[in-house]
């Protein structure tokens, strides 16, 4: 599975890193999401997925490979 | 789809039930009963606004979220002057009442101020001030107005501080900010209070300027009036938005959660007994779920023809979300119920799509500051008069008390 963060549609709410925060993280300029491990380990995958349905702007997915 | 044409029918509501409706004196946290009953019918409920508007309330959780993330809603009021609740005059629009791109851009100079990292930075400044302001209210003595002694200069003084708004001129900022949230203000009032409001963070700007200091409102100036990103204006119109949101919603948040905790006592020990910061995290998604308090505010102008299940929006009618009906949908088993034993993050206390709360994570830093801390310093804390004389701010666009008194 891999995080794909469409990053113009961000909108630095920082819900995928209060839920995710091993996956996510925020960039210090303009609090724009960052990920930080594009293939997650398979414990981590519940709240990848969380992060993607609490995302407001629908910026996170979950792809599979 | 058969039904879709009939919602529509020209009407000039006279004939329209009021948004948001009242809510029952004898269960003051839960939404006005008659959107429980529109989100069971039909979803989609033609209303009329406070003031005068008509309107689709959206009351189910589904829509809430495919609507207030649907680029075809703006949020533009300039374009659509119906969204705004004050005609302002000689102001640049802010940034909740625009769309992208423009609203983005915005939006992207201030959010580096409230990622997580940098609230989680300030957490032992706000729990610094929730000690400051308890010890003051305790040395005080019993009875106390909670709200005026807590729940407000809280929230009031963090934002301050960030802004670089000098917190002596708090009952200036405070008062201005109450006129604008009381939906019945009448709207020479209203641009009063903004003109006023405006102007005065106007002349900060530029003091800032001469003098800059480690605030949001310098950074905003040194990084991005120097390089042509924002105006002065634009400065001034950022910083009261956030001035204005910073605080009274917040303050609410304290305050009503407290009553709600003081009704609930098995939930608020749960609260109080735990040295588990996810436990606490946990329990203010809940009150923030449970109490929804922005009842008022969310409105967006259909920019083209939209179906919503059965209905059919057409190009240039308005919606307005009930948040606090979409939290109560049944997406939440027993939604009615405050249990702390429930994952509710995925609400939408904080809204949805890309206006969805700046200062959330903020907002999350003090309500899990504030609330143990007060349990846990005063754990006799009660309610000094009956429920039923507690004032809520039915009159407001943030819900609330107007007052709690409590004693210990």
């Amino acid at each position: 599975m891999r995080v794909e963060l469409d990053e113009p549609k961000c909108v630095a709410a920082g819900q995928c890193v209060v839920v995710a925060p091993e996956v996510f993280d925020q960039r210090d300029e303009d609090g724009v999401a960052v990920v930080l491990e594009e293939h997650p380990a398979a414990e981590l995958l519940d709240s990848v997925r969380e992060a993607v349905a609490v995302c407001p702007a629908a910026a996170i997915r979950l792809a599979e490979l | 789809m058969s039904t879709a044409t009939d919602q529509t029918q020209p009407n000039d509501g006279t004939e329209l039930p009021d948004f948001p409706g009242t809510r029952s004196p004898r269960c003051p946290f839960d939404p006005p009963p008659v959107q429980a009953g529109w989100r069971r019918a039909d979803g989609l409920t033609q209303v009329r606004l406070g003031n005068g508007h008509i309107a689709w309330a959206v009351t189910r959780y589904d829509d809430v979220k495919q609507l207030l993330g649907d680029p075809r809603l703006s949020a533009d009021g300039h374009r659509y002057p119906q969204l705004m609740e004050t005609q302002r005059h000689g102001q640049p629009q802010a940034f909740p009442r625009m769309d992208d791109p423009e609203h983005s851009r915005i939006r992207r100079t201030l959010t580096g101020e409230f990622t997580v990292k940098r609230v989680e930075a300030m957490r032992p400044h706000v729990r610094s001030l929730v000690n400051r302001f308890l010890e003051e209210m305790i040395a005080a003595g019993s009875p106390a107005d909670l709200v005026r002694a807590y729940a407000l200069p809280i929230p009031s003084l963090v934002i301050s501080l960030l802004l670089g708004v000098p917190y002596d001129d708090h009952t200036f900022f405070q008062t201005r900010s109450a006129t604008l949230m009381r939906k019945g203000t009448p709207q020479e009032e209203r641009q009063a209070a903004s003109g006023e409001l405006f102007g005065y963070l106007l002349d900060l700007v530029k003091r800032k300027e001469r003098e800059p200091g480690d605030d949001l409102i310098s950074r905003l100036i040194t990084e991005r009036v120097v390089t042509g990103e924002l105006t002065h204006h634009d400065v001034a119109m950022n910083s009261m938005v956030i001035l204005h949101a910073g605080h009274e919603t917040t303050a609410n948040m304290i305050a009503l959660g407290t009553l709600a905790l003081l009704e609930n006592p098995r939930q608020a020990a749960r609260i109080r007994d735990t040295d588990d910061p996810k436990v606490v995290a946990g329990a203010v998604e809940e009150l923030l779920r449970y109490l929804t308090i922005a009842q008022d505010m969310l409105v967006r102008v259909a920019t083209e023809d939209i179906i919503v299940g059965d209905h059919l929006v057409r190009e240039g009618e308005m919606l307005v979300s009930g948040l606090p009906s979409a939290n109560r949908d049944v997406v939440f088993e027993t939604a009615d119920a405050l249990d702390f034993d429930r994952d509710a993050r995925g609400h939408v206390a904080f809204g949805h799509g890309v206006h969805q709360c700046l200062g959330q994570s903020l907002a999350r830093v003090e309500l899990q500051e504030a609330l143990p801390a007060l349990l846990r310093r005063l754990p006799d804390l009660r309610l000094a008069v009956p429920l039923e004389e507690v004032r809520f701010r039915h009159d407001m666009v943030v819900y609330g008390v107007h007052e709690l008194p409590v004693a210990w």
